[in-house]
């Protein structure tokens, strides 16, 4: 017997804990649902008005905007781990006959429930405000796969971040960093708008792939940029998911 | 070996992994089944490093570490089944409330839901914590933080029990708290390795004690013998005038380097070896020099006396003024 007899029973009971810490701490999680649906109205009406958009900008900025919160989401998992770690709680976990995976598993399950919500929520305030989705089902469920799977990238880089750095000062350079990075995607504004290096590098981030791919499903004109959209987090996951592991399990170094 | 709980043979590890010191430099160390162990150390001095290994959290360098009849490296989850830990700093779910802690541990430790409930409340019943179960634990007190704490290394009634540091950072009464439930503990057939940097607790709760200094064991053995290790008795003379300490030091019988002089309380601190001797020749000393003197006693010597002259700084005599 060993501790891997476990893993799913431990995984589980971990999750119940960030449950746990919803319940405790009901108004954190509201305003956590509800900071993205204020960008949405900052950007969809104060300063909206769509840099260069053809038709309505909010067809536009909220596939943006659930692409930005599922990169957002990368700094909430770096703070919850470098909590966790700095509080001695997880060296409990580490000296107990548990699989010590389970800690990693319980964050991330508890993560992409929140960002699902998120997704929702966000969608929801959007067709109050007459986004449509035309693409049908399929297209509806495949957009919805596309955001979470990029949150699920951004969730281990979160992850290996916290490990690598492990202290809370990191964390605020790294929620500072996510800003430019976050915006300097498609997600608000069309790169066509933008100085010609800028637009360059707006295409290429991972990112925008998510949100154009996002875009044309929703809208149904198209598929061109689901493969990038699946390609980028898979490679970023392909990286990230081995060094956070590796990361965790050398913590007894 | 059935009636070992703790060997320690060499063990060595780095500071953080990079060239430079030795947190452990070859230390060793043996524990017998249902002792308790103090580890005396000043900070720095590789306690909280050794209780990491022993706990699985750290892999030695080097060296033989086993824990229960499990090697820590090559068996940590056979060890794990059998230790419980209080590390420095609480290790509970702040966000939680205790009875949540407790049952998710139990949960951890593969009870089952219904007993890790049950084992719970028996725990926190145990533990004083018994009316407080529903309140997050950032809103304890330090002494409740670290007797949940204590509680949640106690889920499986462990073989061996580390301590590091119980009560550094609790005033007086959490100290006496975490105090009584250790003591609480012996008895029960449990090994508790418990470091300290007070020589009063180790003095207090451990069955033997091992000083440690720079990564290594320095001395070992009871109370007594420790206390025996500098040279038996001492003599205090406090006297009436602290102008004339420094005339009173050459009138004791050893070398003016062994005299421990503190102008403060006006007292002068030396070891003797015959005590009778040794209290007649000073007090007639004293008559004849005219020098006054308030207080004589002889005494055993305290664990910080011990403590300090093994580490070697015990020449800190002070001139007087």
């Amino acid at each position: 017997m060993s501790a891997h007899t476990y893993a799913l029973t431990d995984s589980w009971t971990m999750t119940r804990r960030e449950l746990a810490h919803w319940a405790r701490q009901p108004v954190q999680v509201v305003v956590n649902l509800l900071f993205p649906v204020m960008l949405l109205l900052m950007f969809g009406y104060l300063i909206g008005g769509g840099r260069g958009v053809q038709g309505s900008y909010i067809d536009y900025v909220l596939p943006g905007m659930l692409a930005l919160t599922m990169a957002f989401g990368l700094e909430g998992t770096m703070i919850a781990v470098t909590q966790d770690l700095n509080k001695g709680v997880v060296d409990r976990f580490r000296s107990m006959p548990m699989a010590n995976g389970a800690v990693l598993v319980g964050r991330s399950a508890a993560d992409m429930l929140q960002s699902a919500l998120a997704v929702f929520v966000l969608m929801g305030v959007g067709y109050a405000l007459g986004w449509r989705a035309d693409g049908g089902p399929g297209a509806f469920l495949g957009a919805v796969g596309l955001l979470l799977l990029f949150r699920f990238a951004m969730l281990w880089i979160g992850i290996h971040l916290a490990l690598v750095a492990g202290k809370p000062e990191m964390v605020q350079a790294v929620q500072i960093l996510v800003w430019p990075i976050g915006f300097l995607s498609n997600a608000l504004a069309l790169p066509g708008t933008m100085p010609g290096w800028l637009g360059t590098v707006v295409e290429w981030n991972p990112m925008s792939h998510t949100a154009t791919a996002v875009r044309d499903l929703f809208g149904g004109t198209g598929t061109e940029h689901v493969p990038a959209a699946i390609v980028w987090p898979l490679a970023l996951l392909a990286v990230f998911f081995p060094l956070a592991v590796r990361r965790f399990a050398r913590l007894s170094r | 070996m059935a009636d070992t709980a703790i060997t320690v043979e060499e063990a060595r590890k780095k500071y953080g992994g990079k060239a430079g010191g030795y947190a452990l430099d070859g230390l060793d160390l043996t524990v017998a089944r249902g002792t308790v162990h103090g580890v005396l150390g000043p900070n720095g001095a590789g306690k909280t490093t050794l209780v990491r290994i022993l706990a699985t959290l750290l892999r030695p360098d080097s060296g033989r570490v086993e824990v229960a009849g499990h090697d820590v490296v090559r068996q940590a989850y056979e060890v794990r089944l059998r230790i419980g830990l209080l590390g420095q700093h609480a290790a509970v779910d702040e966000e939680l409330g205790g009875h949540q802690n407790l049952e998710m541990f139990g949960r951890l430790h593969h009870l089952g839901a219904r007993h890790a409930r049950v084992r719970a409340d028996e725990l926190l019943e145990r533990f004083g914590l018994g009316d407080t179960g529903r309140k997050p634990v950032k809103q304890y007190s330090g002494g409740m933080r670290r007797r949940l704490d204590l509680a949640a290394s106690l889920i499986t009634d462990p073989e061996v029990l580390f301590l590091d540091e119980p009560t550094t950072g609790l005033d007086p009464r959490g100290r006496t708290e975490v105090w009584s439930a250790v003591r609480s503990l012996v008895g029960g057939g449990t090994t508790v390795l418990l470091t300290t940097q007070y020589l009063e607790e180790a003095d207090q709760l451990a069955d033997r004690i091992s000083v440690v200094d720079a990564g290594r064991v320095i001395a070992d053995g009871t109370a007594d013998q420790l206390k025996a290790l500098t040279g038996g008795d001492r003599i205090d003379v406090v006297l009436r005038d602290a102008g004339q300490l420094g005339a009173a030091v050459a009138l004791l019988p050893v070398p003016k380097d062994d005299v421990c002089v503190d102008p403060d309380r006006r007292l002068l601190s030396a070891p003797v070896t015959d005590r009778m001797a040794a209290l007649s020749g000073v007090v007639r000393a004293l008559e004849e020099a005219g020098i006054e003197a308030e207080d004589i006693a002889l005494r055993r010597p305290t664990l910080d006396e011990v403590f300090l002259h093994l580490t070697g700084d015990d020449h800190r005599v002070k001139e007087p003024a």
